[in-house]
C-alpha cells in the first residue's frame, strides 16, 4: 500500500468509527470526550481542557423512536441525533456544547434525551456590531465556567490561546488539502475526500493535521491528473450518506470545493489574532460569511459560491438540500435566481439520512451529467 | 375625520385596521417611507420617526383568514420556496414578488388583482426581531436582497438559562441605539428622544389595555372567549405605540366588564369546559376550530401567544425595554415556558389544553411533546394535540380536529368536578 493510500485509508476507519476513536483517546490520555452539536460551537475550549471533542453529525438511521418526539417534519440529521439520543450513543460523552442557531435546535437544546449533560450556548445574529462579540465571549466564558465544573479542569487563557493555534494550523492545512484535492480527483474521489474532511471531528486536531500535511505533500509530489470528468461544488449542510458521493463518483463527477456546513464552511476562516481567546472565538462568529445560520443582510452566499465556480472551474453547483431544513430551503430561491441569472448550472438533491432508496437521486443526477 | 366616540370595540377594531393601511398607502402615494415589520420587533423606533408600518405576519394571516392563501403560495413555490417554510413567510414572499411585478410592469399581476386583503405598498425599509423564531431573520434577509433596501435587525439571543442576564440585555440595547442610527441615516433627520419617550409611554398604555382584556378571562363563567383575542390582535400587533390599541382594547375591555356585570358571558348557553390553546390560529379554518369547541359547550379561556405582546416596561429605559422584547415565553428555557403555560392554564381555569402541532412553525411545535408531559405531571388535566398551519389551508384537516377536541371532551368530562379552579 503506498503511503497516500495508508493515510487515506487510516482517516477514512477512523471517521467511520467514532466510537474507538474515543476509546483510543482515553486509552491514550486518560482523558473522555466531549460532543460537539452542529453547528460552529468553541470546541478549542474543549481541546485546551483536554477532552477530545467529538462531532455529532447524526448518522444514516431509520427513525422509529425518535417519532414519539419529533413530528415528520423535523430535518433529516436532527431526526437521527434524537433517535441515536435514545438508543444510547452518546450517553459516554462528558458533556455536550450545543449551539442554538435555528429554531429546531432551540428545541432540540431543551430535549437532550441522553445522559450526558448539555451546555447550551448562543449565537448572536446581529453579528457585525462590535456588542455581538462582547455578547458572545461572554457566552463562551460561561461555556468555559460550566466545561471546568464538568470535567474538574482548569481552562487557562494560555491553553485555550494554544488550542487556536493548533486549530488554526489545521484549518489551513484543510484548506491546502481541499485545493490540492481538486487536482487530483482520481485519487481523492469525493468518498475520500469527505472521509479524509470528517476524521476531523474524531481526532485530536494536530494529529489530523499532521496525517493530511503529510498527505497534501505526497499528492503535490504527483503530476497532476487529467480529468476528464465534470467538477462540481457542493453546498448544505453535508453530502452524506456515502451512497450520495458514489452516486456522484460513478457519474463522473469530482467535488473540486464545498460550501458544507460539515466541511469547508469550518474551516474556511481562521480565528483572528489577538490576545483574550473566547474574544477571539468570538470574532470568528463576525467574520464569518456565506451560511444560511450566520444571518447575512447582503445574502452573500450566492456570489460567493459563484466565485468559487470561476476559481476552481467548476461546471455546476450541486445543492446538497437537508430535507425539512429552513434555513437551507430560505437560501435556497435567492442563490439559484442568481445562478440563472449569471448562467450558473445547478443540480438540487434531497439529503435523507433514513431512506434507503437513492434511485431519484441517482436519476437526477445521470440526467444532470448528461446535460452538463 | 371620523367620529370613533361611538363606537363599539368591533367597529374601531374594523375602523383601525383599514385606517392603518390607508395610512401605509397614503404615505407610498405622498413619497414618505414604509416599513414592514416583524410582529414583535420594537415598533417604537420606526413610531417614533414616523414611519408608516405594515406587519406582514398579519397582513398574511388577514389573506388566510379570507381563503386567499392558495394564490400567494403558489407563487412562492414557483420561486423555489419549499414546502416545509413557514407560511406566513410563504404568503408575504409571493405578495411581494407580485407587488415587485406590479412595480416593474406597471401591470396589476392576476393573482395580486384578485387577493382578497387588504393592498399594501412595497416597503422602503424592514425591521425584524427573532423573539419569536429565527425564521423571521432568513424571511426578512429574502425581502431586503430581493426589494435592495435596508433591513434592520433587532437579534434577541435565545434565553437558554433564565433570569434573563445583563449582558444579553445590554447587547440588545446596543442594538436599539444602532437601529436609531440606521433610521437616523434612512431618515434623513434625527431621532426625537422626548417623542420616543412619549411613543414608549403609549405602547405602556396600549400593553395594559390590552392585558386588562386578557384578564378577563379568569372569570367563571367567562366574559371572554379567547378566539376573540386571536382578531383584536391585529392591534396590539399593528399600533401598539399609537392610541389606535388603547382606545380599541379600553372599550373592548370595558364592553366585556359590563357584560360581566350584568351576567352576559361569551358562550351563550352554559359554558361547560374551558380549554388554554397552545399555538397560533389556523387562521383559513377559524370558523371551523371555533365551532368544533362551541359545539362541545366549550370554552378558550386560556391562550398564551396573546401574552406574546406582554410587553411592560419601564418607559426611557432601554434595558427595561429590552428585557421585554426577549422575555417572550418561546424564546426561553422549556422550564420557563411550562412556568408561563402552566400560569395561562389556572389563569383561565382551565380544564384542559389543545396544542397545535403546526406544520408551518417548527419553533412553536418542536417542544409540543414535553411540554404537554411536564405540565400534564403538574397539573393532571388532559390535553390533545392536532395537525395543522396558520395559513396553508391543505395541512388542516377538519375532521382530524373534530376528533382531537372531543376526545379531549370526554376527557375533561370525565374528570367531572376536578377542575382546575
Ligand atoms: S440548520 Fe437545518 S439541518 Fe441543521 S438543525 Fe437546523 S434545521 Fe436541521
Ligand atoms: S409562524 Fe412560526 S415560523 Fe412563522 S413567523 Fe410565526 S413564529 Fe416564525
Amino acid at each position: 500500500m503506498s503511503r497516500i493510500e495508508s493515510i487515506i485509508s487510516e482517516l477514512s476507519s477512523i471517521s467511520n468509527n467514532p466510537k474507538k476513536a474515543m476509546e483510543d483517546y482515553k486509552k491514550e490520555t486518560g482523558k473522555g470526550s466531549v460532543g460537539v452539536m452542529p453547528y460552529y460551537a468553541p470546541e478549542e475550549i474543549i481541546h485546551a481542557a483536554g477532552f477530545l471533542p467529538v462531532g455529532i453529525w447524526g448518522g444514516q438511521k431509520s427513525i422509529s423512536k425518535a417519532r414519539a418526539y419529533l413530528p415528520p417534519f423535523a430535518c433529516s440529521i436532527m431526526q437521527s441525533v434524537m433517535e441515536m439520543q435514545l438508543e444510547g450513543v452518546y450517553d459516554d460523552l462528558e458533556a455536550v456544547l450545543f449551539p442554538v442557531p435555528c429554531d429546531t435546535l432551540k428545541c432540540l437544546s431543551q430535549k437532550w434525551k441522553g445522559t450526558s449533560p448539555v451546555i447550551v450556548f448562543t449565537h448572536p445574529q446581529n453579528r457585525k456590531l462590535e456588542a455581538a462579540n462582547k455578547f458572545l465571549a461572554e457566552e463562551y466564558r460561561l461555556v468555559r465556567e460550566k466545561l471546568e465544573k464538568i470535567l474538574s479542569v482548569q481552562i487557562s487563557d494560555e491553553a485555550l490561546n494554544n488550542s487556536i493555534e493548533i486549530y488554526n494550523e489545521n484549518r489551513k492545512v484543510m484548506r491546502e488539502f481541499t485545493d490540492i484535492a481538486a487536482n487530483y480527483p482520481n485519487i481523492i474521489d469525493p468518498i475520500k475526500r469527505h472521509a479524509i474532511i470528517k476524521a476531523r471531528f474524531f481526532m485530536e486536531k494536530s494529529k489530523h493535521t499532521a496525517m493530511v500535511k503529510e498527505l497534501n505533500s505526497e499528492l503535490i509530489a504527483l503530476p497532476v491528473e487529467a480529468f476528464t470528468g465534470k467538477k462540481v461544488v457542493l453546498t448544505g449542510i453535508m453530502a452524506e450518506p456515502n451512497e450520495v458521493l458514489d452516486i456522484l463518483k460513478d457519474n463522473g463527477f469530482a467535488v473540486v470545493a464545498d460550501d458544507l456546513a460539515q466541511e469547508s464552511r469550518l474551516f474556511r476562516n481562521d480565528v483572528p489574532s489577538g490576545t483574550d481567546p473566547l474574544y477571539r472565538l468570538a470574532k470568528w462568529w463576525q467574520e464569518f460569511d456565506g451560511c444560511s445560520l450566520a444571518v447575512d443582510t447582503k445574502k452573500s452566499r450566492g456570489p460567493m459560491l459563484m466565485d468559487m465556480v470561476k476559481v476552481y472551474k467548476a461546471d455546476a453547483v450541486v445543492v446538497c438540500m437537508m430535507k425539512f431544513c429552513d434555513p437551507e430551503e430560505f437560501d435556497y430561491p435567492i442563490y439559484y435566481r442568481q445562478f440563472e441569472e449569471a448562467g450558473i448550472k445547478s443540480l438540487f438533491i434531497e439529503i435523507d439520512l433514513e431512506t434507503t432508496s437513492f434511485e431519484q437521486t441517482k436519476t437526477r443526477v445521470q440526467s444532470f451529467s448528461e446535460m452538463l | 375625520m371620523t367620529d370613533t366616540t361611538n363606537m363599539m370595540a368591533k367597529e374601531l377594531l374594523g375602523f383601525y385596521q383599514e385606517e392603518l393601511y390607508e395610512e401605509a398607502r397614503r404615505a407610498k402615494k405622498e413619497g414618505k417611507l414604509v416599513c414592514w415589520s416583524a410582529s414583535v420587533a420594537p415598533s417604537e423606533l420606526c413610531v417614533t420617526m414616523d414611519i408608516a408600518m405594515i406587519y406582514p405576519e398579519t397582513h398574511a394571516a388577514g389573506i388566510g383568514a379570507r381563503k386567499g392563501a392558495l394564490d400567494m403560495l403558489e407563487v412562492a413555490d414557483e420561486k423555489g420556496y419549499n414546502l416545509d417554510t413557514c407560511s406566513y413567510a410563504r404568503v408575504n414572499l409571493g405578495y411581494m414578488e407580485l407587488l415587485k411585478e406590479e412595480a416593474l410592469t406597471g401591470k396589476t399581476p392576476e393573482k395580486l388583482e384578485k387577493t382578497p386583503a387588504a393592498r399594501i405598498p412595497l416597503p422602503d425599509l424592514l425591521i425584524t426581531c427573532n423573539n419569536i423564531c429565527n425564521t423571521l431573520l432568513k424571511w426578512y434577509e429574502n425581502l431586503a436582497v430581493e426589494l435592495n433596501i435596508p433591513l434592520i435587525i433587532i437579534d434577541v439571543p435565545f434565553n437558554h438559562t433564565m433570569p434573563i442576564p445583563q449582558y444579553a440585555k445590554d447587547y440588545i440595547a446596543e442594538q436599539f441605539k444602532d437601529a436609531i442610527t440606521q433610521l437616523e441615516e434612512i431618515c434623513g433627520k434625527k431621532f426625537d428622544y422626548d417623542k420616543f419617550l412619549k411613543v414608549q409611554e403609549q405602547t405602556q398604555r396600549s400593553v395594559a389595555q390590552w392585558n386588562r382584556v386578557a384578564s378577563l378571562s379568569s372569570h367563571k363563567p367567562s366574559p371572554l372567549n379567547c378566539f376573540d383575542l386571536f382578531n383584536y390582535m391585529a392591534l396590539i400587533v399593528c399600533a401598539r405605540s399609537k392610541d389606535y390599541a388603547e382606545i380599541t382594547f379600553k372599550k373592548f375591555a370595558d364592553e366585556l366588564e359590563e357584560n360581566l356585570k350584568n351576567g352576559i358571558y361569551a358562550f351563550k348557553g352554559s359554558e361547560q369546559k374551558r380549554v388554554t390553546w397552545e399555538g397560533i390560529a389556523v387562521w383559513p379554518h377559524l370558523g371551523h376550530t371555533f365551532k368544533g369547541l362551541k359545539n362541545l359547550g366549550n370554552i378558550m379561556t386560556g391562550s398564551a401567544y396573546p401574552g406574546l405582546w406582554n410587553l411592560s416596561y419601564t418607559p426611557g429605559d432601554m434595558s427595561s425595554m429590552a428585557e421585554a422584547y426577549t422575555r417572550i415565553y418561546i424564546n426561553t428555557c422549556l422550564d420557563n415556558k411550562v412556568k408561563v403555560l402552566s400560569d395561562i392554564i389556572s389563569g383561565g381555569k382551565c380544564d384542559g389544553v389543545v396544542y397545535h402541532q403546526n406544520r408551518s412553525c417548527k419553533l412553536m411545535s418542536f417542544l409540543n411533546v414535553e411540554t404537554a408531559d411536564m405540565l400534564q405531571k403538574e397539573n393532571g388535566l388532559p390535553y390533545v394535540s392536532f395537525d395543522g398551519d396558520q395559513t396553508d389551508p391543505r395541512n388542516f384537516a377538519p375532521a382530524q380536529f373534530d376528533t382531537r377536541v372531543q376526545a379531549l371532551d370526554e376527557m375533561m368530562k370525565q374528570k367531572e368536578g376536578v377542575s382546575n379552579e
